[in-house]
C-alpha cells in the first residue's frame, strides 16, 4: 500500500474518531478557555504555514516562481472582499498566465 | 421532524451550495498533488472536512510522508471534535444517528445551527442536519467534478492549479485573522514553515507550527 492510500485511510479514520469523540464526551471537559483559545490558534498556524510552503517551496527547496504572482493576486482579491471562488480562480489564472509566458 | 422553518432552509441551502462548490478546488488540488480521482473522492466522502483534506494533499504533494500528512490533517480536525462537544447536548441523538451526526459535524453545520438558536431549538437542529447533509452532497459532487477536470488538464501548472492550492489555504485562513496577534501568528508560522523546509523532513515544518500555536495558547 503506497503513501497516498495510507494517508487517505489514516486521515479519514482519525477525522471520524475526532468528530465522534466530541459527541461522546461531557461538555464541561473542554470548556476551559485555554482549550477554546488553542482551538482557534491551531488552524491559523497550520493554514498559514501551508500557504507559505505551497507557494515558496518545491520538494524541500525554496523557490520563487509564478505561484508568487498567484498568491499576490489572491491577497488583493481577499482585501477587496472577493468571495472564495473568485480568490482561487484569479490566483490560478494569473499564475497560469505567467507560467505560460515563461514556457 | 416538524415543519421546516423556511428561513433556516434558506440559510442551510445557500451555505451548502457555496461551500460545496469549493469541492471543485479540492478535487483539482488533490489530483494536482498526485492523488487519484478515487482517492480524492474517498477523502471527501470519509474525511469530509475541507481544511484537513487540503492539508493532507498539500503535505503529500510537497513530498511529505503519509504520517506527516495524517498528523497535519488531524491537528486541523480537532476543532470538529470541539464542535461535537457543543452540538451533542443540543441534538441529543444516540446509536446510528449519532454516527451520522458526527460525520457531518463541520464548521458550516455547526455555524448554521448556532445561528438558528435565536429562532428555536427545533430550527437549530434542522439547520444542523440540512447544512450537514447539504454540504456533504454538494462537496462530494463538486470534488468529483474537480478531480475529473484536473485529470483532463495534463500539466497543472499551465492551468494555475499549483497556485490555486495556496490561494485556497489563504481563503480558509483569512476570515480567522481577527486580531493583530492572530496576524502575527500567521506571518510567523508562514516564515517558519518556509525557513525550515530545507532543514527538516517534508511535512514537519508545518506540523511544528501547531505546537507554536499550542504554546502561545497556553501562555496567555
Amino acid at each position: 500500500m503506497n503513501q497516498y492510500w495510507i494517508a487517505v485511510i489514516g486521515t479519514s479514520a482519525i477525522a471520524f474518531a475526532l468528530k465522534y469523540s466530541g459527541h461522546s464526551v461531557p461538555e464541561k471537559w473542554l470548556a476551559h478557555p485555554k482549550i477554546q483559545r488553542i482551538n482557534t490558534l491551531i488552524p491559523i498556524a497550520l493554514l498559514s504555514a501551508l500557504v507559505a510552503a505551497q507557494t515558496f517551496t518545491e520538494k524541500s527547496k525554496l523557490m520563487i516562481d509564478h505561484r508568487l504572482l498567484g498568491l499576490s493576486v489572491a491577497i488583493i482579491a481577499l482585501l477587496l472582499k472577493a468571495p472564495f471562488p473568485v480568490v482561487v480562480i484569479s490566483a490560478a489564472a494569473s499564475s497560469a498566465l505567467l507560467y505560460n509566458l515563461n514556457n | 421532524m416538524s415543519k421546516i422553518n423556511s428561513a433556516t432552509l434558506r440559510d442551510s441551502l445557500s451555505v451548502s451550495l457555496t461551500v460545496g462548490a469549493y469541492g471543485v478546488a479540492f478535487g483539482a488540488a488533490a489530483v494536482a498533488n498526485g492523488f487519484t480521482v478515487l482517492q480524492s473522492c474517498l477523502l471527501s466522502l470519509l474525511t469530509f472536512s475541507g481544511a484537513s483534506q487540503f492539508a493532507v494533499v498539500g503535505v503529500l504533494g510537497a513530498g511529505g510522508t503519509a504520517l506527516s500528512g495524517i498528523a497535519t490533517a488531524s491537528l486541523l480536525g480537532i476543532r470538529n471534535g470541539l464542535y461535537g462537544v457543543i452540538m451533542a447536548p443540543r441534538l441529543k441523538v444516540k446509536g446510528f444517528k449519532r454516527i451520522v451526526a458526527a460525520q457531518v459535524t463541520i464548521d458550516e453545520s455547526t455555524g448554521v445551527a448556532l445561528g438558528q438558536e435565536v429562532r428555536s431549538p427545533e430550527a437549530m437542529r434542522q439547520g444542523f442536519w440540512l447544512t450537514g447533509f447539504g454540504v456533504f452532497i454538494f462537496w462530494n459532487l463538486f470534488t468529483l467534478a474537480g478531480a475529473l477536470g484536473a485529470q483532463a488538464m495534463g500539466d497543472i501548472r499551465a492551468w494555475g492549479l499549483d497556485a490555486a492550492v495556496p490561494a485556497a489555504f489563504l481563503g480558509l485562513v483569512w476570515p480567522r485573522l481577527k486580531t493583530n496577534s492572530d496576524r502575527a501568528l500567521a506571518i510567523g508560522c508562514a516564515v517558519f514553515a518556509v525557513a525550515m523546509t530545507p532543514i527538516l523532513p517534508a511535512g514537519l515544518p508545518i506540523i511544528v507550527t501547531a505546537f507554536i500555536a499550542i504554546a502561545i495558547g497556553l501562555r496567555k
